[in-house]
């Protein structure tokens, strides 16, 4: 137990000198590792300690299978149209989350149901579930059921896209270094170091930013809109500031162009009355298609549709043909900038709600951040006193391993990318305590053995053997709590278990490894007749 | 150098023949404990009610009164107001604002901070969070679901290493700590948050160390005294580990005190309960779970069980080696 080969020994000193490195970058400021010309990795601090926002969002599932369906509606209304021969269906309902449709003809449901099978996809994963489940009831009236698999594979989609228009959007706003994770399967996290009021944040990302442009349905009359009937392949939307008094309007149902086929949006101010307005640029193919159905409809209205709302509804004077337009409301340069933002980023797949929030104020971080270091500093000196005068030479050992304890800790969160919260911090200070155990439970059996009339090899040999034994256990099952509050906590509890974690491994791996080495190197070189403990 | 000796070499305390008394206590405490939080309930913080909390620092100690009035008059709802940490810091709750969305939320915190600026100059907020209903049921559910699989996982790992009476020891002093740590948090109205279910959850990683030392001591002591009573063998081992318990417990107690009075003040709520958490723990090795063994008819001589696994029996051979 007590021999140490060479190799052995090279490699604990090479271990503890690789982990106390990695751990430097951290201590020292931030000013002087940028001058070395490459990225040491560094502790990043939580929100409690740095300040800043955090922001939990929350994908509605219904919304994005009513989504779903509803894109499901014009697929097969198209697709029914598109081949040769046509297949004439009626009574479309999207109620009770299916898609239903009566045939016209009963004799073609074969080949309808084969033009179906093409477009609701084949299987979803390994399993192969399909994605929608089809079936005919009374000969004549096709039923599409979302299949789970395939409702669980589409927000699945839906929410990696939404994390990736989130990031773009945030990545606009130009605050530093933001975190942007998925959480569980419609759960987006968010976390702003140094925002102090994420209400820009907010509004940028509550907005959709579904851009549409669709042609004003004028035959509407007002007695239909009062009502909200619209006519056959129309819609009613609101419109609040409708000049006509009405917040509401009548526009057709299939959109001219939308928001996918911008290349760009920016905020500037009209020419004419110097006020904020968005000026959007369309990809080619938009651009030209904007041409030519402003030049059909010339003196007819269209409307610019955000969110399901109609924001103007302008009167095309003359046909569009640059692929450009602009688009003016009643917006402030800060809205029509956020606009702008939202545009550019693509529209989100899925509207996405705050859940949870908050924002620590940079005072309070900075003044946690000192408290903490302050205690962590005061409990490393009071323990080291305290072993000092309890075990002597042991005690030198024990808190050898209780500093490098530190480093490590320090070292492998900045090496797996790992945050420091404040409950981290209490974290760090109690693994300081725990640590000490491991090296008090050698000590303690050293100096039984001793009492018990063993010589000074053989108590520190046995000291170390039953100990051991004694940490492994007493650790595991410390280990265990670790484990489950890392899998089911969130956020602070979480950073609090990560150094718990790193902190048993080190201290496992200082208290039986390295103290053991110091120790055996020392009885072999000295072999004293008697030891203090 | 003359060495400190927290606990003199030849000390041999009759744990056992106190644990009578101690059991009372124990039941007594216990059923107080259980009796506060069912009366007074647990001050739960704003991540497991949901609503609204605001963190305010003022210039000096501000008229309560005056401040609740000035909350009051936005008509958010009760407003709950407290001390936190220092007379100038306080923390202003409300409840979940009607509307649900984030507009609600916002506007909330906004006239909050405008009135308590206006009303009393130098105020400034340090922070604010906003949870809503939903989001507090899963912390809660997930804080819960983290401390029962805590409890089973190492009452599990307990059996299967050694005999049943330990596991069952084991929870049930777990358990004890856990309503110790309950009780003192309905006592005292401390905030109850997320952050104390981390606390929580280490006093029972803490508290099981402890108890694994002790009872891992006792089954040694169980092999090598094949012959002995197994009240002697609980008494010998529990003084035998006692200088290790002593010193454990008051190095994490001189690290946590570092944090309790220069922590600051957001972690103070969870450094008291840790605290009280090691005291409640240590006790509870020695008189609920290593006293129960005894109650569970531990025998000190049980059917041999799979051999090697500790490496306990080749503890008598070792003899010196090497040089």
């Amino acid at each position: 137990m007590l021999d140490f080969p060479r190799w052995k020994v090279v490699s604990i000193w090479l271990t503890i000198i690789a982990l106390v490195a990695l751990a430097i970058p951290s201590l020292i400021p931030q000013r002087i590792t940028d001058s070395w010309g490459f990225n040491p990795p560094r502790i990043n601090l939580g929100l409690d300690l740095a300040g800043g926002s955090y922001l939990l969002l929350e994908a509605d599932v219904k919304e994005v299978a009513a989504n779903r369906i509803e894109a499901m509606r014009e697929q097969v209304q198209t697709e029914m149209r598109r081949q040769k021969p046509r297949i004439e269906i009626g009574d479309i309902s999207t109620r009770g989350g299916r898609l239903s449709f009566l045939l016209r003809d009963p004799s073609q449901v074969d080949a309808a149901r084969e033009r179906l099978l093409a477009i609701t996809g084949g299987g979803v994963g390994l399993t192969g579930q399909r994605e929608w489940d089809l079936q005919v009831v009374d000969t004549s009236r096709i039923v599409l059921t979302p299949t789970q698999a395939g409702l669980t594979q589409a927000v699945d989609t839906a929410m990696g896209d939404a994390t990736e228009v989130v990031r773009r959007r945030i990545d606009e706003l130009g605050t530093r270094e933001p975190t942007i994770v998925r959480q569980g399967s419609n759960r987006i996290v968010v976390q702003v170091p140094g925002l102090q009021n994420p209400q820009a944040l907010k509004d940028l990302l509550g907005k959709t930013a579904k851009l549409e442009f669709k042609l004003v349905d004028e035959s509407a009359s007002p007695q239909q809109l009062a009502s909200g009937q619209a006519p056959a392949g129309s819609q009613i939307l609101p419109y609040p500031t409708n000049p006509a008094g009405i917040p509401v309007i009548a526009v057709k149902r299939s959109a001219i162009l939308t928001g996918d086929q911008l290349t760009d949006a920016r905020q500037e101010f009209s020419q004419q009355t110097n006020e904020p307005q968005v000026a959007i640029t369309f990809d080619s193919q938009g651009g030209r298609k904007f041409a030519r159905v402003t030049t059909e409809n010339v003196n007819k209205p269209f409307a610019i549709i955000l969110d399901n709302q109609v924001i103007s509804a302008p009167n095309i004077n003359e046909p569009i043909i640059g692929g450009r337009a602009q688009i003016s409301g009643s917006f402030t340069t800060e809205s029509a900038n956020a606009l702008a933002i939202a545009l550019r980023s693509g529209k989100l797949p899925v509207t996405l709600k705050v859940v949870e929030e908050s924002t620590v104020g940079p005072d309070l971080g900075a003044e946690s951040i000192r408290a903490g270091t302050l205690a962590s500093a005061v409990a490393v000196a009071l323990v080291v006193a305290f072993m000092l005068v309890t075990y002597g030479r042991f005690g030198v050992y024990s808190n050898l391993a209780v500093i490098i304890n530190v480093f490590v800790i320090v070292g492998v969160l900045a090496l797996i990318g790992g945050t420091l919260t404040l409950p981290g911090i209490a974290g760090f200070v109690l693994t300081i305590g725990t640590a000490v155990d491991n090296n008090v439970l050698i000590n303690e059996r050293i100096r039984e053995e001793r009492r018990r009339g063993r010589s000074v090899i053989q108590s520190v040999e046995l000291g170390y053997t039953e100990a051991s034994r004694t940490i492994f256990e007493a650790n595991i099952t410390h280990a265990i709590s670790g484990i489950i509050m890392f899998l089911l906590g969130s956020g602070p509890v979480k950073g609090f278990a990560v150094v718990l974690l790193i902190g048993i491994a080190s201290s496992v791996f200082t208290a039986v490894l390295f103290t053991r080495m110091l120790t055996a190197q020392w009885l072999r070189r000295n072999k004293p007749k008697t030891i203090t403990i | 150098m003359k060495l400190l000796k927290l606990v003199p070499d030849d000390t041999n305390i009759d744990f056992v023949r106190l644990r009578g008394w101690a059991f009372g206590l124990t039941l007594l405490l216990s059923v107080l404990a259980i009796g506060i939080t069912f009366t007074k309930g647990l001050n739960f913080g704003v991540d497991f009610e949901g609503g609204l909390m605001i963190e305010e620092r003022f210039a000096s100690p501000p008229d309560l009164d005056k401040l609740r009035q000035v909350v009051g008059a936005q008509g958010l709802g009760e407003a709950s107001i407290q001390q936190f940490g220092d007379a100038k810091t306080l923390t202003i709750r409300l409840p979940v604002q009607q509307g649900a969305d984030e507009g609600a939320t916002n506007a909330a915190v906004k006239k909050v901070e405008t009135a308590v600026a206006q009303a009393f100059p130098g105020a400034t907020f340090s922070r604010y969070s906003t949870i809503s209903g939903k989001v507090s049921g899963e912390l809660i559910r997930n804080g819960i679901l983290a401390v029962v699989l805590s409890v089973l996982g190492i009452g599990l790992f307990a059996i299967v290493r050694f005999e049943w009476q330990f596991g069952v020891s084991t929870i049930a002093a777990i358990v004890h700590d856990l309503i110790m740590t309950l009780g003192f948090f309905a006592l005292t109205q401390f905030e109850f948050d997320l952050n104390i279910v981390a606390a929580v959850l280490t006093i029972i990683g803490y508290s099981i160390n402890d108890k694994i030392v002790i009872d891992d001591r006792i089954r040694e002591n169980m092999r090598r005294y094949r012959k002995m009573d197994m009240r002697e063998i609980v008494n010998l081992s529990v003084n035998e580990t006692l200088p290790r318990t002593v010193m454990t417990t008051v190095t994490i107690l001189l690290a946590l005190g570092a944090l309790l009075f220069l922590g600051g003040h957001v972690l103070r709520g969870f450094t008291a309960a840790m605290i009280l958490g090691i005291v409640v723990g240590t006790y509870s090795s020695i008189y609920v779970s290593s006293s129960l063994l005894i109650s569970l008819g531990l025998r000190a001589n049980p059917a041999p069980t799979a051999p090697g696994r500790g490496g306990i029996e080749n503890a008598e051979r070792i003899g010196p080696r090497g040089e």
